[in-house]
């Protein structure tokens, strides 16, 4: 059957089939997926907050972090640098499949693993050698947990970047938006924790 | 309603934007007293949901794509609710199919007895209600001589427009309501958005049941 498609301003194009899907619902499927994900892991973030503000402000300490100890406020906030950077790494990897460069994104996944990596390094020494433990009152429970918790989404996020940076070795992704979706999805989990870890840095070490 | 976090280039703007609020917040926490950071984080949160709230409200596509059908039928899409077996209504479906291969598809929205029930997705009695009213409607277009096929639609009549128009290739619209002073569908500006989003001709029939029963 032959139809027409009939747009506002009387504009006439040969079209088949029936119309295409209302736009604002035309969303893939893996994205939809990630984006459900991020909704239910903003809500296990909120849940450590909650617990957070609950010990600072209605449990209210004389002091916070209590004495004697002290947070490395400037090693964090380098370690906050190298982690938002590798959001910029990991656009620049799918700005250069979109235009069908595959040694820019090689490059990109390459920098935004390394990058990643190095954060979780910095952290790990940075439990080593911060002087408590999460036995050390409720503080230093919240604090393990809530950091913990967002190293423990640096590591998945680390883990899906490995399989999208081999695929990437491989050959498999194509400058078409279905052809890096093991890019795409990867790519916006890892920008969720970026998120994250600005607003612990912001909320444990800064304020 | 636009999401606004639909691919990775949309989440690195999200990452930028906040990226920037936090390192202004830092600074004057570094610069002043925690307080004034909190103060100033909590301005630019409200600040940041209302922004993106206001652009996922505004960004709705304007115009909606529509088919027809090309085979010689002529297809009438009919939206009625409480006046769906209104004479007037019946009137201008009779004069639009006289003499012609016609194919009517009646949408009756199940339209939800509160809000709270809207929200509650509390619908089994409006679809229910929907459905006893379309099937006497497609029993008086019967009663014409005319076939018609029924559909219930979203408790939003335009959204139940175009939802039919996805799977029926109409070449023309009626809508019925109630006279002006009874209409919420006319008080919401059912027909005139109808004819901003949708390049079909529209017929808006008015069907005033008081005075149909008076006669």
């Amino acid at each position: 059957m032959e139809s027409a498609t009939v747009a506002l301003g009387h504009a006439h194009e040969e079209h088949h089939g029936p119309p295409e899907a209302h736009e604002s619902s035309r969303i893939d499927r893996q994205t939809l997926g990630i984006l459900l994900f991020i909704v239910s892991e903003v809500m296990l973030f909120g849940a450590f907050f909650a617990a957070y503000f609950f010990l600072r402000v209605v449990v209210d300490p004389p002091a916070w972090p209590p004495e004697p100890y002290e947070l490395p406020v400037a090693v964090a906030g380098i370690n906050t640098a190298i982690l938002v950077s590798s959001s910029f790494t990991i656009h620049y990897a799918l700005e250069a499949i979109r235009r069908g460069d595959h040694r820019g994104l090689k490059l990109g996944l390459v920098l935004t693993w390394l990058l990643g990596a190095t954060f979780l390094f910095i952290q790990v020494n940075e439990y080593v050698h911060i002087g408590f433990s999460a036995r050390d009152l409720g503080f230093g429970t919240i604090f393990y947990s809530l950091t913990g918790l967002h190293g423990a989404h640096v590591f998945v996020g680390l883990f899906l970047l490995s399989v999208a940076t081999i695929r990437a070795f491989r050959g498999h992704f194509g400058p078409k938006a279905k052809d890096h979706l093991g890019v795409e999805v990867p790519g916006i989990y890892w920008h969720f924790v970026d998120v994250m870890w600005i607003v612990v840095y912001v909320t444990v070490y800064i304020l | 309603m636009h999401n606004p976090l639909r691919s990775e280039a949309d989440a690195f703007r999200w990452v930028v934007v906040i990226g920037a609020g936090a390192a202004s917040v830092i600074a004057l926490t570094l610069l002043t007293r925690p307080v004034v950071g909190v103060v100033w984080g909590a301005l630019l949160i409200g600040f940041g949901a209302g922004f993106a709230y206001r652009a996922a409200r505004g960004s709705l596509p304007g115009r909606l794509a529509v088919t027809r059908g090309g085979d010689g039928r002529h297809r009438v899409l009919v939206l009625a609710n409480e006046t769906v077996g209104g004479e007037a209504l019946l009137d201008e479906i009779r004069a639009r199919c006289t003499g012609r291969r016609c194919e009517i598809l009646v949408v009756t929205p199940a339209l939800a007895t509160s809000r709270a029930s809207h929200w509650a997705s509390d619908v089994d009695e409006a679809i229910e209600l929907a459905r006893q009213r379309m099937e006497l409607s497609l029993i008086a277009i019967g009663g014409l001589g005319l076939k018609a096929r029924g559909q219930i639609g979203d408790s939003d009549p335009n959204v139940a427009i175009e939802d039919a128009l996805r799977v029926f290739p109409a070449d023309e619209i009626v809508i019925s309501t109630h006279p002006p002073e009874r209409s919420r569908w006319l008080e919401r500006g059912v027909v005139e958005r109808a004819r901003e989003r949708i390049d079909l001709p529209i017929a808006h029939v008015v069907v005033d049941l008081e005075a149909e029963r008076v006669r």
